[in-house]
């Protein structure tokens, strides 16, 4: 089985790191064949960026994505550009702040950046809420191996605020706040 | 990364990017010298060294521009360190005569070059292959290097530790020609233990005091070397020199100056080829590729012959010296040799020339900013079998 994930949004949100953590995740921790991708412009904040992990039980030839599994969409551009690139019966989770119009239906809508505006103070720890949510939507990786990487890829002194944010995506995405009604 | 070597050396599996692999790959060879100036997609090498060196000892220098960078390397080799700069295409174009005095002077070293797409600024943060000529031919005058080219994180580590072995041995600078693809891919990384990384001395000269001769070569045609400021008579030049390094403006000097530093690496070539094959016995079209290409044809090659198509493959990790027997030997017992790579035809005139016309060849160019689709490889082969 291979699983091809896209992280998508704005250059500063995070979604390079939050790649190489569930790469690491899936890789080290479950010890699965995984391979993680990048693209991004030459802005250090605010260009189009994205991140790509295929994880499979075979070994992976081709390390680029190209039809997607998993699609999760941190900006209205990503959205826009990223949603071509996902099977028809792909899994899309989309954020509620900054997605306000998604070009397919059957998405799953999730209250992201709000959660960890609200619950952590910070816009800052979105990727890792996304993480959370991730796991719980598609099953792709367990929350314990998330655990075990962000606890080796996150500033020492930032890694209960980080553990809290993985809760509380595990808990958002069981509980998605509008299925599919952006259309 | 919050986990910490114990020693010096990161041991054990590790999710790492292929930057991140490579510094590794330079501390694991004993390479305690870099100096660089940050370039995407290349500083994630400089920046690892600039973090886990001042821990083990190593000594990381920001320089004032890939001029600067090149020319502090040389200097510390001749010290008695193993020296590094990382870089990408401009930087890289910055450091081409010092280069030149690197290879003249004979002075170990490592240049890594995360390739992106050019020319000029080109395309920062996205890869391309378009500087292998450039590798073999940047500085002016008439010379060898040596290039390897890595097509995975684990090779970005393992061939970083060959890179130097292979500058000590040779006593030339060493292109380590990596791409922003590989440079940016996380994947499975395995370093053994530390005292089982195979890592060659420098080739120290240990004869008396007096009969020290900076250029009198050994038998393979490479001299042994000391520290500067270590108590030995030592003239250091990029003018053509004598065995005592002393400048001979003259003919006669030249020819066995320069043929000495080119021989030195032509004659040993196969030593110093390395290169995958796969299934070439009984190939009708065989896919020749380095670098991320590399990776990227597998996808081809595995579906071509789904097809029932005889497909080979041989992978350069040694792209300078060019692989030229090997390219030639298959030329006589293929129909078609298929080259992908993304630049517009660099190696490829390698592979054309040492085929000579006794078998089809055929690029699959790539602009850069991109790897192929693994569809342009296969229709490719799929004609090349035709």
């Amino acid at each position: 089985m291979k699983t091809e994930i896209r992280l998508a949004g704005t250059g500063g949100q995070g979604v390079i790191l939050a790649s190489v953590i569930l790469a690491e995740a899936a890789g080290v921790h479950e010890g699965r064949h995984v391979v993680q991708t990048q693209s991004y412009g030459p802005e250090a904040r605010g260009g189009a960026s994205r991140a790509d992990v295929i994880i499979s039980d075979e070994p992976i030839l081709y390390p680029k994505s190209r039809r997607l599994d998993v699609l999760v969409c941190l900006s209205q551009q990503a959205a826009d550009k990223y949603f071509d690139d996902l099977k028809v019966h792909g899994t899309a989770i989309i954020d509620g702040f900054y997605v306000r119009e998604c070009p397919r239906e059957g998405a799953t809508c999730l209250s992201m950046a709000e959660t960890a505006r609200t619950e952590l103070g910070r816009e800052l720890f979105t990727n890792i809420v996304m993480l959370g949510a991730l796991a719980r939507i598609t099953g792709v990786v367990k929350l314990e191996s998330l655990e075990k990487s962000v606890a080796n890829r996150v500033p020492v002194k930032a890694l209960d605020l980080n553990k809290r944010a993985l809760a509380l995506g595990w808990e958002l995405g069981a509980r998605p706040r509008d299925r599919g009604t952006k259309g | 990364m919050n986990q910490r070597p114990r020693g010096p050396v990161l041991t054990g599996a590790h999710y790492l990017d292929g930057d991140h692999a490579c510094a590794e790959g330079a501390i694991a060879a004993g390479c305690r010298f870099i100096a660089g100036y940050p370039i995407t997609p290349s500083t994630e090498v400089a920046e690892r060294l600039a973090e886990r060196f001042p821990r083990i000892g190593g000594t990381f220098i920001q320089m004032e521009d890939e001029l600067a960078s090149i020319a502090a390397v040389l200097g510390a080799a001749w010290g008695g360190a193993r020296a590094m700069t990382v870089t990408s295409g401009p930087g890289f174009s910055l450091m081409m005569e010092n280069i030149g005095l690197g290879v003249m002077t004979e002075t170990p070293c490592v240049v890594v070059n995360v390739q992106r797409g050019g020319p000029s600024t080109g395309l920062p943060t996205l890869t391309g292959q378009q500087d292998m000529m450039q590798a073999r031919w940047g500085s002016h005058g008439d010379y060898e290097i040596i290039a390897l080219s890595p097509s995975s994180p684990q090779e970005c580590f393992d061939l970083t530790v060959t890179c130097f072995n292979l500058s000590e041995k040779y006593r030339v600078p060493v292109m380590f020609m990596m791409d922003e693809c590989v440079g940016h891919m996380t994947e499975k990384v395995v370093i053994p233990e530390a005292d089982t990384i195979d890592v060659w001395p420098r080739r120290w000269y240990r004869g008396p005091r007096d009969k020290y001769l900076p250029y009198a070569p050994d038998k393979d045609g490479v001299p042994p070397m000391i520290r500067a400021g270590d108590d030995h008579r030592v003239h250091i030049t990029g003018l053509t020199h004598d065995a005592r390094g002393y400048p001979i403006i003259n003919a006669e000097c030249q020819q066995i100056c320069v043929s000495r530093l080119t021989d030195k690496i032509r004659d040993n070539a196969d030593d110093l080829v390395m290169v995958k094959e796969e299934q070439l016995r009984g190939a009708d079209v065989v896919v020749v590729a380095y670098g991320i290409s590399a990776r990227v044809a597998t996808k081809a090659i595995t579906d071509a012959r789904k097809k029932g198509i005889k497909v080979g493959f041989l992978r350069l990790i040694t792209v300078w010296p060019f692989p030229e027997k090997k390219i030639r030997d298959l030329a006589g017992k293929v129909g078609c040799l298929v080259m992908p790579e993304i630049n517009l035809g660099q190696m490829y005139r390698e592979v054309e020339r040492a085929a000579a016309g006794k078998c089809r060849t055929m690029l699959v160019p790539h602009c850069g900013g991109w790897v192929h689709d693994p569809e342009d490889i296969l229709k490719a082969i799929i004609e090349g079998a035709k």
